[in-house]
């Protein structure tokens, strides 16, 4: 379980978050949903330590991330997986180089028990024939799926995701979203996920939090946002007329 | 202000830079792909300066030799001198600023604009030594001998100019070269160039392990880093000089 305890952060004068409260559980999906500017993302970064918080508390199973050390820090993170928005592979190697670092760094294992784990991982997120292609040489789904498969390898407790669809057709999309599913469930993560698509809500929405000027401003599961009353979540969850004659 | 801020926060770098690598095996790696990457690939613009540099000073001396007690033997002393002193150390750096510094200077500011360093962080990597320390270490043992490899192909010009145009009699260049030969001034020219290797590697690497935006600012970084490292290598230079040669 990841806590965020009455979190704020405030760049200069501009208060980005003010006193969020949060809790990710395990084996489910947490999304992080709101408009361009509401703060998500600095409340993800927040989450991950990339921001230094102002006020508040972080809490990553047992252990107050918050009071920690660099170094305990550095601990933390091996037991996170992160996908950023681009994907963030490392444009100078290799798939199978990509996702095969995190074991080179971290793991103890041998060279063919971490040629196997890369392969169950390439395997996991359904990549064949894609070893030595450069992440130039493949789509933007499937530089995702790279990602993914990069973030789960060292069998993570946490794993993140900023907006795992952005750049995506819907249909690759929903593979990508049932993918992140399976995944929390398999490996019985905390999945903490960033995004303003409302395919993914639907889809994969376990636990929903809306950030509204910085704020916590709704909390639920994906069957409660689509009969909610609350005005600011219905203009950003119903902004389009599809998702209007949806509701009706 | 702003220089004191830089200074800073160079320093700061500079500090993470130097931890202790987290998995040697991967730290050797990078340190043999960096050296192939920053020295060996730069031997080729290396020869092309170098052979040309010899050639012109030596031309150049031979041709404003006017005065007829002036002994002809100085056109190669004077070319093994500017080479050994001068050339093969700042001018060969200068250019290594440009090509070297500028390679640096886009592979970490692109890293860093798409989130990759980011993502190094993120997984526990201590990104500023992963990237830096390598091209620092890379730098300073082979630029030293890009130098020597500069003295001995500055020289061969030398010897080609003269040859091919009887400039001055071959046997005068030749005496030239061997006449009062410092090997001090090999020392002097090596320890310039491992501070200025390092000068190569870092300061574009700074500049661009902070950029924020987009391409434009990874071009501002880049062109920064190159300048920057350009100043501080002519700056050095004087400061150096005046410590060893003095």
């Amino acid at each position: 379980m990841i806590i965020a305890k009455n979190i704020s952060k405030s760049f200069d004068d501009n208060h980005v978050l003010n006193d969020i409260s949060l809790t990710c559980k395990k084996g489910e999906t947490n999304l992080i949903i709101g408009e361009s500017g509401s703060g998500k993302t600095v409340l993800l970064k927040s989450i991950l330590g990339i921001h230094q918080i102002d006020k508040g508390q972080i809490i990553y199973g047992d252990d107050v991330f918050t009071d920690m050390n660099h170094k305990e820090k550095q601990k933390i993170r091996q037991e996170i997986g992160m996908v950023f928005q681009g994907g963030a592979l490392f444009d100078s190697s290799t798939v199978f180089e990509n996702i095969i670092f995190p074991l080179q760094m971290f793991s103890k294992m041998s060279k063919v028990e971490m040629h196997n784990r890369v392969r169950f991982c390439l395997e996991r997120v359904n990549l064949h024939n894609v070893d030595d292609l450069y992440p130039s040489e493949i789509s933007g789904g499937m530089q995702k799926r790279v990602a993914i498969a990069r973030a789960v390898v060292l069998n993570p407790k946490y794993l993140f995701f900023d907006e795992p669809n952005s750049g995506l057709d819907p249909k690759t999309a929903i593979v990508i979203d049932n993918l992140i599913k399976e995944l929390t469930i398999d490996f019985n993560t905390v999945t903490v996920i960033n995004t303003h698509d409302m395919n993914s809500v639907a889809e994969i929405g376990d636990n929903i939090a809306f950030i509204y000027n910085g704020q916590k401003w709704w909390y639920g599961n994906k069957e409660e946002i689509m009969h909610t009353d609350n005005k600011e979540l219905n203009d950003f969850v119903f902004a389009t007329k599809l998702m209007r004659d949806l509701k009706k | 202000m702003n220089t004191f801020y830089h200074i800073g926060r160079y320093l700061l770098f500079m500090k993470k830079v130097f931890k202790r690598p987290q998995k040697s095996s991967i730290f050797l790696n990078n340190v043999f792909f960096e050296i192939e990457k920053l020295g060996i690939n730069s031997i080729m613009i290396v020869l092309i300066i170098s052979v040309f540099m010899g050639a012109v000073i030596t031309l150049q001396t031979a041709y404003n030799i006017e005065l007829s007690f002036v002994p002809l033997y100085l056109v190669g002393l004077g070319t093994r001198d500017s080479m050994f002193l001068e050339f093969s150390s700042t001018i060969v750096a200068l250019i290594l600023a440009g090509k070297v510094g500028a390679n640096i200077a886009s592979e970490i500011g692109t890293m860093k604009i798409h989130e990759q360093i980011e993502a190094l962080n993120m997984m526990g990597v201590n990104s500023e030594s992963h990237l830096v320390l390598p091209k620092i270490i890379a730098a300073v043992l082979t630029f030293p001998l890009l130098t020597l490899f500069s003295m001995f192909i500055g020289i061969l010009g030398g010897y080609l100019a003269v040859y091919f145009t009887n400039a001055v009699p071959i046997d005068d260049f030749v005496y030239g070269l061997h006449y009062y030969f410092i090997p001090f001034y090999i020392t002097y020219s090596l320890i310039k160039v491992v501070i200025f290797a390092f000068i190569i590697a870092t300061i574009p690497a700074y500049h661009a392990y902070y950029v924020q935006g987009g391409a434009l600012e990874v071009g501002k970084a880049s062109t920064k880093g190159v300048v920057y490292s350009s100043i501080l290598i002519l700056f050095f230079n004087v400061v150096i000089t005046q410590i060893l040669l003095s």
